[in-house]
């Protein structure tokens, strides 16, 4: 019984902990995504690199905070220093939808060519947060490391494995519960929130019944920068903060998105953890359970990993290739926004 | 009068203007440095030209170009470098039982499928996924001992299998057919659904390929490099030393050395442009028959052209696979022309960024346009560097050498190209989406 329960923890403390953190991050890119689509119609490539600008000024109110000695311990600084952030991710946002996407739009140009601009812009803000901020690692946590440790869990419930719980995976999945539950409570029960769904529902009909499409586009720009900034803030305090990373993170979020159905913010949330779940299951050494599980004395000679941690990016791929070839509208197809 | 003149001879001008530059390039930083530049100009043209294939002819967004590049390189390798005897009898029977499973698996899972999925698609899933996993096991059992094996002999020179010691230029044709397989699986599953689908897909597969190179050691050494490959030109050292060499040198009035390594590149550009006269004259032949006149049609109009009896995935698939061949096949002269394979040394911007700008700037759906944007794109990529370097230093002159904004914009001038790209693509979409060539179409507006 006791390797039982060993066997739960262990899975518990490497995949069940993680994924949740992980796919909570990838659930509130995904939305951010889902929500361009939705209202503007295009794949925003340049999704990843707007979480690193918000995560960038993010940092830099961080690091005022804690030279002017203001801390929320044991709560990271950076929580505090969120809002500037996103103001400054919602600022980028509506410029750069001012000066560069409204042209295409007012043309009614293709999603393609939406798609295109939205990789130029890609390179313009990766090239602007590496120039600010410069390439390498920043580590902008603070706060205490650890609610409980492996150590704590051992002493106080006497099995052989430990289970941890760092400060950043709880703040982290508290903080993606309230911002989706906000989210939600915004789409469906405010008279904005409304607009943009019907706006994403069919865009002359809600131009008929006199929805302001600018008033929607710009909305949908904050949330968006808002949503980017929380995710790449809770990526960077959870990892650290790279700008290379960032344009990693892409394929997974865009794979989220897709396998939930692109447009559909519940499918977004679905899909993030989906896939976070199945990144870390499939590439975790399983060693450890099957020797707990396994009869005694019984220890298997390999690893026991379906796929080396190598290839994580792999795993999303594959279940966008399945996602594509069996079901392409998505898990929950059919209902948008 | 003027700008009718320019738009009629629009392409030769703009071809003059960029031999001017590269003769320039030669009076001022020597020729040699000149003909290194021409090289590189011709692979990015060819690459262009692919992707042109794709998003001019047929409007297929292709995020995967480094993929199929590196794909290209990839057969390089494989083709040119002589076997290591030592490795195969190590683990060379485990890597080719392991492959015949994974064949063996993907024959099985085709008929099950066939057979089972016809009638219920549930059955035919678990039927899929059991296949698969087993194969997948039992392929593993074979493989990874092997891998270990190979990966041990001698791994500071080889510790890989080596290839097949044959002449590099056969590696050619060989990466092309690398790149329009994986192009075949990729647009079979992508083509037909939404458009940006494809370039989802796309991404995802050259991170894998790249991820693939980097970690299969036995196969590619991965990240230690393979250096060394075998050139289809001579080699410095034998030109020196051979007597007609010598004399050939004397009449230039050269030094040996310099005479020999130009010699070597003249040779290259000689093959290069070989090469991209004949995919000049294929595609341009391509593109004015009636194939063409379907493919641009099946573009304008996706609808239109389905409802005249055209089967829209299936011309989308060809051109695709095309495409990416013609990508394949400039990833291999690339790796051929540098000497090494270096899987760290793809980038998305430098391999899928750069020659989309390079595309949309030369003209998308002319194959000049999309030659003289590789040209003039790689020329500015190259050149832009020092240029760079030189603004930032005039402009903050003024400043004490040690300010630290000057430091910090000396250190970022690396990232400006990144940002310099970006804005590029911008402005050329906004201000100029014909490109510099624009496509030739029967009658204007």
């Amino acid at each position: 019984m006791t390797d039982f329960i060993n066997a739960l923890v262990v899975l518990s403390n490497f995949i069940l902990v993680p994924a949740l953190t992980y796919g909570s991050q990838l659930a509130l890119g995904a939305l951010g995504v889902t929500l361009v689509y939705g209202v503007l119609r295009f794949s925003n490539f340049a999704h990843g690199e707007m979480m690193a600008f918000g995560t960038m000024i993010t940092i830099f109110g961080t690091w005022g905070l804690q030279a002017l000695g203001v801390s929320i311990a044991p709560l990271p600084t950076a929580l505090l220093a969120l809002p500037l952030g996103i103001v400054g991710a919602v600022a980028l946002s509506l410029f750069l939808d001012k000066t560069v996407y409204k042209y295409h739009r007012q043309r009614k140009a293709s999603p393609v060519i939406f798609l295109i601009v939205s990789i130029g812009l890609m390179f313009f803000i990766g090239g602007l947060v590496r120039f600010i901020i410069g390439p390498g690692d920043q580590i902008f946590f603070d706060g205490t490391r650890f609610i409980f440790s492996a150590r704590d869990f051992k002493r106080s419930t006497g099995l052989d494995e430990g289970l941890a719980l760092k400060m950043t995976q709880a703040v982290t999945i508290i903080t993606a519960i309230i911002v989706v539950a906000a989210m939600f409570w915004f789409l469906n029960k405010t008279r904005t929130g409304k607009s943009m769904r019907a706006f994403s529902d069919n865009e002359n009909l809600a131009l008929l019944s006199g929805i302001n499409p600018d008033r929607v586009v710009m909305i949908t720009w904050i949330l968006v920068g808002a949503l980017a900034t929380i995710a790449g803030t809770l990526y960077g305090l959870d990892k650290s903060f790279k700008p290379f990373s960032f344009m990693q993170l892409l394929l997974p979020i865009f794979a989220a998105a897709i396998v939930g159905g692109v447009g559909n913010p519940l499918g977004a949330i679905a899909g993030g953890y989906v896939i976070a779940f199945s990144e870390i299951a499939v590439t975790f050494a399983y060693k450890k359970v099957v020797t707990y599980l396994g009869p005694d004395s019984f220890q298997p000679d390999s690893l026991v990993q379906l796929l080396g941690t190598d290839y994580k990016i792999a795993v999303s791929f594959i279940i966008l290739v399945i996602v594509l070839i069996v079901r392409p509208t998505g898990i929950f197809s059919g209902k948008t926004l | 009068m003027n700008q009718t003149f320019f738009n009629q001879y629009r392409t030769p001008i703009l071809y003059s203007v960029m031999a001017l530059l590269l003769v320039i390039v030669g009076v001022g930083q020597g020729w040699s440095v000149a003909f290194t530049i021409l090289n590189l100009c011709l692979i990015s043209a060819i690459m262009s030209l692919g992707v042109n294939m794709q998003w001019g002819y047929a409007g297929l967004f292709n995020v995967g170009v480094m993929g199929f590049a590196a794909l290209g390189g990839l057969a390089a390798v494989l083709v040119s470098m002589p076997p290591v005897e030592e490795a195969r009898a190590a683990g060379g029977q485990g890597v080719l039982v392991g492959l015949l499973i994974l064949i063996a698996t993907i024959f099985v899972s085709i008929v099950a499928w066939k057979q089972f999925g016809a009638k219920s698609k549930k059955t035919g899933y678990w039927m899929l996924f059991i296949i698969i996993a087993a194969g997948y096991a039992l392929m593993r059992l074979f493989f990874l001992p092997s891998v270990e094996a190979i990966e041990g002999v001698n791994p500071s020179v080889t510790g890989y299998l080596g290839g097949l010691g044959l002449p590099i230029i056969l590696s050619w044709p060989v990466g092309m057919l690398f790149a329009a397989g994986a192009a075949y699986v990729i647009g079979k599953v992508a083509l037909g659904l939404r458009s940006d689908y494809l370039a989802i897909a796309t991404l995802g597969i050259s991170e894998i390929v790249l991820y693939f190179i980097k970690n299969e050691e036995w196969l590619t050494r991965g990240v230690k490099n393979v250096n060394g490959l075998p050139r289809p030109v001579p080699y410095e050292v034998d030109l020196q030393q051979a007597a007609w060499f010598q004399q050939l040198a004397a009449d230039w009035g050269m030094e040996l050395a310099e005479a020999s390594s130009l010699f070597v590149k003249v040779c290259y550009a000689g093959l290069f442009i070989a090469v991209i006269a004949i995919l000049m004259y294929l595609s341009e032949t391509a593109l004015k028959s009636p194939w063409g006149r379907m493919m641009r049609a099946i573009r304008d109009n996706e609808v239109a052209a389905a409802a005249m009896g055209k089967d829209v995935v299936k011309r989308h698939l060809t051109i695709f696979v095309i495409g990416s061949a013609v990508i394949g096949l400039a990833g291999a002269m690339l790796t051929t022309l540098d000497g090494q394979f270096t899987p760290v040394g793809y980038q998305p911007l430098r391999f899928t960024f750069l020659i989309w700008v390079m595309v949309i700037i030369g003209g998308s759906g002319n194959n000049w346009g999309a030659v003289l944007g590789g040209f003039f794109i790689w020329f500015f990529w190259i050149e832009a560097e020092p240029i760079g370097l030189w603004l930032v230093d005039t402009l903050t002159s003024f400043m004490e050498p040690t300010h630290w904004l000057r430091l910090h914009l000396m250190d970022s001038a690396a990232h400006m190209r990144l940002m310099t790209v970006g804005i590029v693509l911008l402005i050329a979409l906004r201000y100029a989406p014909e490109g510099l060539i624009p496509e030739r179409t029967a009658r204007k507006h």
